[in-house]
């Protein structure tokens, strides 16, 4: 594949997420721009998760307690008061380190804690070594096993985060501060930073695609759809099998807790709804809605699918939509809803099938 | 802890161990004949349960329970028919992913049907406050109500699989399908049939433990994962095992609510089962060569 070719989604998507802006700055409906900007954060999560079922085959039924790992631990560390510490000596190497960062609460009183930057570091380190120590034994299990795994490593996740105070219980963490960028620029909910954070996220958004798309059509890639297609043969041809799969796996949980940490800090808060197993499913049916082994499809579909929903389009009926979807795509349309037979030829564009 | 004390956990830990194994044999009896692991799987139970109750309201109970668990039943078979029957040829991970559609559409509709209030049968005889001692412990006479109940079940399964015309036919199915159908025997209909009975007796496991443990309309996901510990910790598709299993894990959560904080009650089954997972697949009583052959 050319590079022309496999850049030419990048650049049509940039063009189509300018568009997107243009126009609704135009209508003057830019808040809008606000459910898309938090949809390009799940799409982050979806991302990922399409590395590992797309490509590995590998299913996960948690990946929304890694997109949780990310944003409490951001939200804890940003949030914590550390000025009962006062000068003790880690505490004035943090400082030297510019680890920290002071700011006011709505009283007035003076707050110490931890620079979001370092709330990120600590988040991605801790959810590539949680993904880690849970692949390391996991990925050894294959098909049920898995799921069930996958899916009792995010019910303990979400126990945990409704049982510790310190991860607020049923109440969540809120007031977690905006996160400050280079050039001024910030991730920050509010209005004013309206379009500026929509680039942002969409920025990250195409890194993490190019990223990926990069994988996938690398060794790694090849090697990682050789394991899906026959694990067997794989390793028989000299795959070390499991090695990969682990390292997607590690992979995947970053990209999740990646999305985890922007979106806290653009929420200003996250809540235990965030890390419900019905979250971790609603991820694989858009993977699934998407086509499995399409990364476009499968962020397409994060994007539609998420603003639609956190519009309300589907009313009371959100999870019974995702669970229709789920069902209705593995019945009739198992190559997601780009490659539909029908529809393969006018929509060949976006519906390239992946070849090394 | 005095002996009144530990017979009082104790039986506790045996009444809901005994849901557990209702639950995994009914994971097991799909498994056997399809190879699939049913998640809407403690969907049963509830739908059991709130069909029981809605009817209670102007049926006597134990017609209530009757028409509740041949309406679960009839649920059960419907959904074979309608979603996993047109995907019979699909892998694995595809009819994962669609019972796992299934059981959130079960769960949308019975929040839609029953909103999400907290609702129980009456007690089947006395009222929540009537007890019966033994050894010293005083327990709910539903208590023996739940356990009367799961020995009905397991041994008329027991019979059923060895000694009728039909329940063999699907173990002959769990062996080997192609045979079984050169046999004459209609595995089509074998699958169907082994959703409607695992739907069956969930809706009656559900009945039963309802005046306990009362029933809500998303209590079925965190059923299903405690039966599917069960059914893994016995060795998936081994139902008298999954008995065994499913006491233990019940006397184990005791063990853990008698000595910790309530909330960690839920991280128990999860705990044994990532344990379960990692270190024997194949189940705490099965001899590691047999389950080699069985996968090969």
């Amino acid at each position: 594949m050319t590079p022309l070719r496999r850049y030419l989604p990048v650049l049509t998507a940039v063009l189509v997420v300018v568009l997107l802006q243009v126009a609704l700055s135009a209508a003057g409906a830019t808040y809008y721009l606000t459910q898309l900007t938090m949809s390009a954060y799940y799409a982050l999560v979806v991302i990922g998760l399409c590395l590992l079922m797309g490509y590995a085959g590998q299913v996960s039924l948690g990946h929304a307690g890694f997109f949780a790992i990310g944003g409490y631990t951001s939200a804890v560390l940003t949030t914590c008061n550390l000025s009962a510490f006062g000068q003790t000596s880690w505490i004035t190497s943090c400082r030297w380190l510019g680890m920290l960062a002071e700011r006011r609460d709505l009283y007035g009183a003076s707050i110490l804690s931890f620079a979001p930057w370092a709330g990120f570091l600590a988040a991605m380190c801790l959810a590539g070594i949680i993904a880690f120590l849970i692949g390391l034994p996991i990925l050894r299990l294959k098909g049920h096993y898995l799921a069930m795994a996958t899916l009792g490593f995010g019910l303990i996740i979400y126990r945990i985060v409704l049982a510790a105070p310190i991860f607020g219980q049923a109440d969540g963490i809120s007031n977690v501060p905006p996160f400050p960028l280079p050039f001024g620029l910030e991730v920050n909910g509010r209005p004013a930073f309206r379009e500026q954070n929509y680039y942002l996220a969409w920025a990250l958004v195409m890194a993490a695609m190019v990223l990926a798309v990069n994988l996938v059509h690398s060794r790694v890639g090849r090697a990682l759809r050789s394991i899906h297609q026959g694990e067997e043969v794989a390793h028989s041809l000299g795959i070390n099998t499991y090695r990969y799969k682990l390292a997607t796996f590690v992979a995947s949980s970053l990209f999740a807790a990646a999305g985890g940490v922007f979106l806290t800090h653009y929420n200003g808060s996250i809540g235990p709804s965030e890390v419900t197993v019905m979250k971790s499913v609603r991820y694989v049916a858009i993977v699934a809605v998407g086509g499995m082994a399409n990364l476009w499809g499968a962020m397409l579909m994060a994007i539609l699918l998420n603003f639609l929903s956190l519009r309300g389009v589907m009313g009371t009926y959100d999870d019974a939509v995702f669970g229709a979807i789920l069902i209705v795509i593995m019945l009739a349309a198992p190559d997601g809803l780009l490659r539909l037979p029908r529809w393969r030829r006018p929509m060949h564009f976006l519906s390239r099938r992946p070849h090394g | 802890m005095d002996f009144a004390q530990i017979v009082q956990y104790g039986l506790a830990g045996i009444t809901v161990g005994s849901v557990y194994a209702i639950v995994a044999i009914g994971f097991n009896i799909i498994y056997n004949t399809t190879g699939v692991i049913n998640f809407a799987q403690g969907e049963f139970l509830i739908i059991g349960a709130m069909t029981a109750i809605s009817l209670s309201g102007f049926l006597p109970l134990p017609v209530a329970i009757l028409l509740a668990v041949l309406l679960t039943t009839a649920v059960g078979g419907l959904i074979e028919l309608v979603f996993i029957r047109p995907a019979r040829d699909a892998s694995v991970l595809r009819l994962i992913v669609i019972t796992i559609g299934v059981s959130i559409l079960v769960r949308e509709a019975m929040l839609h049907i029953w909103d999400e209030k907290v609702r129980s049968l009456p007690y089947f005889t006395g009222t929540s406050v009537s007890t019966v001692s033994i050894l010293g412990a005083h327990i709910s006479p539903q208590v023996l109500w739940v356990l009367a109940v799961s020995a009905v079940v397991v041994t008329g399964l027991t019979l059923f699989f060895r000694y009728t015309r039909v329940g063999r036919a699907m173990r002959a199915c769990a062996d080997d399908r192609m045979a079984a159908r050169l046999c004459g025997i209609n595995e089509r209909w074998m699958v169907t049939l082994s959703f409607m009975l695992s739907a069956g007796i969930g809706a009656l496991a559900g009945c039963v433990v309802s005046p306990v443990t009362q029933t809500q309309y998303d209590m079925g996901a965190p059923l299903a994962i405690k039966g599917f510990t069960v059914a893994v910790l016995g060795g998936l598709g081994n139902s008298l095992a999954a008995v065994a299993a499913g006491l233990l894990l019940g006397l184990l959560e005791q063990a853990t609510v008698s000595q910790f904080p309530n909330a960690y009650k839920e991280a128990v089954s999860i705990v044994v089962l990532l344990l379960v997972l990692v270190f024997r697949p194949s189940g705490l009583f099965s001899r590691g060569e047999i389950s080699a052959l069985r996968s090969a």
